[in-house]
């Protein structure tokens, strides 16, 4: 750092120590204890943890969902951001704040009441189970749950955007001879996507790792309902640890990847409708 | 000056966690505290036990107890003793977590000969919590496979509860002159009437009582009696004409009590457990006393019923595990990809 090289604001070096420090501490060392224990085992011990039928339809399962929530997540969520940024009307503050709800809930309890809520005697399971929709103990299940759980991810990040995207801009687009359709598509549409793929980002993250209330929800049927933090669970409770820590080692691989992956995505969208 | 400055940080933190390292020591002292590190049901039991204890301790040795409780599922609390959690005493539901903690060098080998009765002071087994009146009519093991039968038992794989249920229906082919592969196929067809498969018992039981879902809960028999006294008439326990005697056996965590200079006290703790006062209480709380004359004087709450040990389906806790719950066991044979 040369003398002449000033920063606007002062601590710039204390607070890049803090920041070392903080990833150091929080993440990366847990990291490192995570994969140096997954592979305390031989290959094929490794293998053989993560590579079964069981497992493999746990990750095809869990990211199935996960994908499926991030979607309906993106889509709901861009309607109540929409809604909440465009319109005024009685208790929206109050609507807003319901938004974060979500993330302050122990996920445990959001399992618990929607699978009470769903089943056959619960106060919607008592109309939907007769028309065959089973909201409790079933792919669908899991999915509401995560949607629920990933709605607040899309509305925070989409909300800033359409903040800064002002009406007039539409105006314009009217005015130059827009239709509704092409005005949505062509000029709303593509200023929100970046945004929109960071939400569907935290989003699926959030679902392939969730435990608490899927486990409350999915009914945890081998081969059909379970999804791999169960399997992890399962390990553990025979003392298998590296093979639980294998288990993990896979998901987060999965998930650096689709978060690579998105983040690429991301920076394409942006420099292209950006 | 960028580098002092992370220094400072570094060392600031370093600071930070070695002073959780500081400890106190308890030797000497007019009051001490104990851990009891116990699986999820036995709440209320120790608390009235711990009362009971603390009153009597001080009254011998005039020392004031602080006894604490820690309560989860039985294998996750052994794994936190392992990793480090100061239990003083481990009171698990399983042998097998207990044999664990052993494995990892924190209690004494031989550690089940140390006290009475296999360090058993009491027993449980598993029953049946059946709807009010019992609309299937469900009395034994047989009528769970039944076409109409939904059953309520949590995952052998997360839950002690689970392999208990799982257990005790084998046994009921076994010991009733069935082959192993007769057990075999009850336990497949038993699992294909459990329409939900909580990760642990206190799930099981939500699901059970609260979301009406099933018609049978195979349950711990001190929590079949809690559950059908909460609701209120709504549910009835069946006794199955055999089942399995659960062992939760209790043990002092050597490494610790030694550390901790609390040994005595936590061996004292561990046998009060055997006083007739305690197994009193015991009883009370629906847990089947080891002292065979304070179980008949509770013979109204404690219907009789046959039961089979461990060594009578397989060497020991440890195998029976192995056999039935490791990966690639007989729990996970019955279930088996979807054909497509």
């Amino acid at each position: 750092m040369s003398k002449t090289n000033r920063h606007v604001l002062p601590g710039f070096s204390l607070s890049l120590g803090y920041t070392l420090l903080y990833l150091s501490l929080l993440t990366m060392v847990p990291l490192v204890a995570c994969f140096t224990k997954a592979f305390s085992l031989s290959f094929d011990q490794f293998w053989a943890a993560v590579w079964t039928p069981r497992t493999i339809a746990a990750y095809q399962f869990s990211l199935m969902v996960a994908f499926v929530s991030s979607i309906a997540s993106v889509v709901l969520g861009f309607v109540i951001a929409w809604v909440l940024v465009r319109y005024e009307f009685p208790l929206k503050r109050f609507f807003d704040a319901l938004i974060d709800l979500p993330f302050a809930l122990p996920t445990a309890v959001a399992g618990l009441v929607y699978s009470g809520l769903y089943v056959e005697n619960g106060w919607l399971g008592q109309f939907l189970v007769p028309l065959g929709i089973y909201g409790a103990y079933s792919r669908f299940a899991v999915v509401l749950v995560l949607t629920f759980l990933g709605i607040p991810f899309v509305v925070r990040t989409l909300e800033p955007v359409l903040d800064s995207l002002e009406a007039d801009k539409e105006e314009a687009a009217y005015l130059l001879g827009a239709n509704r359709a092409q005005t949505f598509w062509r000029v709303i549409f593509p200023t929100l996507i970046p945004a929109a793929i960071t939400g569907f980002a935290l989003s699926l993250a959030r679902g392939l790792g969730e435990y608490g209330s899927v486990v409350f929800v999915s009914g945890n049927m081998p081969f059909r309902t379970e999804i791999a933090p169960v399997l992890i669970v399962a390990r553990l409770e025979q003392f298998a640890y590296a093979e639980a820590t294998a288990i993990a080692v896979v998901l987060l691989i999965i998930s650096f990847a689709m978060l690579v992956l998105i983040n690429l995505l991301e920076r394409w969208s942006s420099r292209y409708y950006g | 000056m960028r580098s002092i400055a992370l220094i400072a940080v570094f060392a600031a933190g370093a600071l930070a966690l070695s002073g959780c390292n500081a400890r106190q020591e308890a030797d000497g002292a007019t009051s001490q505290e104990l851990l009891n590190v116990s699986y999820d049901p036995t709440r209320e039991l120790w608390k009235a036990l711990n009362k009971e204890f603390i009153a009597d301790y001080k009254k011998q040795t005039g020392v004031t107890l602080d006894m604490k409780q820690s309560h989860a599922g039985s294998s996750s609390q052994a794994r936190s003793v392992i990793e480090g959690l100061d239990a003083d005493v481990v009171t698990l539901a399983m042998p097998p977590d207990t044999e664990a903690i052993a494995k990892a060098g924190l209690i004494k080998q031989g550690w089940q000969e140390r006290l009475p009765n296999g360090s058993l002071p009491y027993s449980s087994t598993i029953v049946f919590v059946v709807r009010k009146g019992n609309p299937k009519v469900v009395k034994d093991w047989p009528d769970l496979v039944r076409e109409d039968v939904a059953v309520i038992t949590p995952s052998p794989k997360t839950s002690g509860n689970g392999k208990l249920s799982f257990l005790a229906g084998w046994g009921s082919i076994v010991l009733r002159g069935g082959s192993e592969k007769d057990a075999t196929d009850y336990i497949g067809k038993l699992y294909q009437h459990v329409p939900v498969l909580d990760s642990g018992a206190r799930a099981a039981t939500t699901t059970f009582a609260q979301k009406k879902i099933g018609d049978v809960h195979l349950t711990w028999e001190n929590e079949a009696f809690f559950e059908v006294k909460e609701a209120g008439g709504e549910l009835e326990i069946v006794y199955p004409q055999i089942s399995i005697r659960a062992e939760p056996r209790v043990a002092v965590v050597d490494a610790n009590v030694d550390r901790k200079k609390t040994r005595a006290a936590a061996e004292a703790y561990l046998k009060f457990l055997y006083t007739p006062e305690a197994q009193e209480i015991i009883a009370s709380n629906y847990y089947r006393p080891f002292k065979p004359e304070i179980l008949h004087k509770h013979s109204e709450s404690f219907q009789s019923v046959e039961l089979f040990t461990i060594q009578q389906i397989a060497n020991d806790w440890a195998a029976a595990e192995s056999r039935f719950f490791a990966d690639g066991g007989v729990f996970d044979q019955i279930y088996s990809a979807p054909k497509q």
